[in-house]
């Protein structure tokens, strides 16, 4: 595989994940925001299921079914062929279809666009709703002081 | 002889209209909504989604609402929900090593990297009544801190270094599910984890407080307890590469057990393993007592006869779901069964009475 496919790969990886965690109400706003949209067939129409998720007993040792979590799924086709994929957690198949759309538009022409106005404010959202909690972790960090030392 | 009878269908339609409106209470009160339910009854929340062993805190919501707060019910309504999804998949094991930590904590090392953080604890509350929440819901700002950046190291990892702690070593493979094949004893340590994780958060809690008590006492100390986000990751064969398909809060314990050592292994540390969805410390440090009692064979330890270490017993029985659907079905018609019994007891009467009676004359 070249360096070139590879890149494209993570990107790809990046966004489609972003999608799937992304909150429903923040995403379908963001999506309601693009008014260029393109047409689409079904390749497959958006499904509710379950996917099973595993852990690791003690953390990195054997594999373990530790229960599931609901997922939707649908695919998309646009007219010039590109096809896309939504994977999204939770129920709203709405926002599997925004996500199996948004995933072929970044691979058209639609990209930067797309990036600009629906990508890049969903990370800047997520991650600063990231960041605040783990600022209010830091803030319950323990600072150990010594009280009375035992040599006198 | 078999009897069928028919009936009830009235009354057990007006019982579920009672149901119904017994349910909705009072009507000159605010009707709860699922986001009420999901925001501030979160823990309840967690508690379903983990015994349901169906992560989706909206559903877990409308199933709490559903059954008047009765978290088995509801648990059981969350597990026949999910018996109607297909399933997609499995995710590759979660690496809980990445977790955006809102908690963690370590009763063994003060100075562990990465700190002790407390999070949103009920830890060091004075378990007294706070009668200011009944009147309002006004919360003070929650003060920040300098955000760690870096993913918190497993504190196991530590004593992993020195050699001193069993080592967890690394496989792929494909793990036994509980929900697709019956148990069957005696279970691996995967299929009892799946078991321990969606098992009864009571009985797990009494099982392990047993071990605590002395039946197979195992010597736990809480080597680190971390509660946060994880990403779950899965292999999407139309992509050929895995992506991100969610993220799902874990509560992760490690317990560090004394461990004399055996004919082939050093004296060294075990471990038991906790893990469970959401928020749900109390949970995930039973299982990981009640794991590694269980464990007791394959660490060549004695079987002391202890409840906690017959696997049997404690993963036959941990399932609230199981347990609940047996137990209640008593309640239900058993007229024939028991006009059979009815039967039987009179004729016993009649025939110890018959004895007496015919002992009497004779005297």
């Amino acid at each position: 595989m070249t360096d070139q496919t590879e890149f494209a790969i993570g990107a790809r990886r990046d966004w489609m994940g972003l999608l799937a965690r992304a909150p429903d109400d923040t995403l379908m706003t963001l999506w309601d925001g693009i008014e260029t949209r393109p047409s689409f067939d079904w390749l497959r129409r958006p499904e509710i299921g379950s996917v099973m998720v595993r852990g690791r007993t003690g953390g990195t040792g054997a594999p373990f079914n530790l229960g599931e979590m609901t997922v939707t799924r649908c695919s998309v086709v646009l007219q010039d062929g590109t096809v896309g994929h939504g994977y999204v957690q939770g129920r709203l198949k709405p926002k599997a279809e925004a996500a199996a759309l948004i995933d072929a538009m970044m691979q058209t022409g639609a990209a930067d666009e797309v990036q600009a106005r629906l990508l890049d404010p969903l990370q800047q959202h997520m991650q600063a709703v990231k960041s605040t909690r783990a600022a209010k972790a830091a803030a319950t960090k323990v600072e150990f002081f010594t009280l009375v030392r035992g040599e006198d | 002889m078999y009897v069928a009878v028919k009936g009830g269908e009235k009354a057990i339609e007006n019982a579920h209209a009672w149901l119904a409106e017994e349910r909705r209470g009072a009507t000159d009160v605010a009707e709860l909504s699922l986001a009420q339910i999901r925001e501030q009854l979160s823990l309840a929340v967690n508690r379903v989604m983990a015994e349901g062993s169906l992560y989706d805190p909206d559903l877990a919501a409308l199933a709490i609402k559903q059954a008047r707060g009765d978290l088995i019910e509801a648990i059981f309504l969350i597990r026949a929900y999910r018996t109607t999804l297909p399933r997609f998949g499995h995710s590759n094991p979660v690496e809980t090593g990445e977790m955006a930590c809102d908690r963690r904590i370590s009763a063994t090392f003060k100075d562990a990297p990465g700190g002790q953080v407390l999070g949103p604890t009920f830890d060091y509350t004075h378990r007294l009544l706070d009668f200011k929440l009944a009147a309002d819901g006004d919360v003070p700002k929650v003060p920040e801190g300098s955000a760690r950046q870096e993913p918190t190291p497993h504190i196991t990892e530590f004593l992993k270094d020195e050699g001193l702690i069993q080592d967890e070593p690394t496989s792929d493979d494909t793990p036994g599910d509980l929900t697709r094949e019956p148990m069957e004893f005696p279970a691996n340590r995967p299929l009892r984890l799946q078991s321990l994780t969606r098992g009864d958060e009571g009985f797990v809690l009494g099982m392990a407080y047993s071990t605590q008590r002395g039946y197979a006492r195992n010597h736990a100390f809480v080597g680190e307890l971390r509660i946060g986000k994880v990403a779950v990751e899965m292999d999407i064969p139309e992509l050929g590469f895995a992506i991100d398909i969610g993220e799902v809060e874990l509560t992760e314990c490690e317990t560090v057990n004394q461990f004399k050592g055996s004919k082939t292994e050093p004296p060294q540390f075990t471990r038991g393993y906790g893990l469970v969805f959401g928020q749900s410390e109390r949970k995930a440090i039973a299982m990981a007592l009640v794991d590694r009692a269980l464990r007791w064979k394959e660490l060549g330890e004695d079987n002391l006869g202890a409840p906690a270490q017959d696997e049997e017993f404690v993963l036959s029985h941990a399932d609230n779901i199981q347990a609940t659907g047996f137990l209640e079905h008593i309640k239900l018609p058993h007229y024939v069964d028991f006009q059979s019994e009815l039967e039987l007891v009179r004729k016993l009467r009649r025939e110890a009475d018959a004895r007496i009676t015919s002992k009497e004359v004779a005297e």
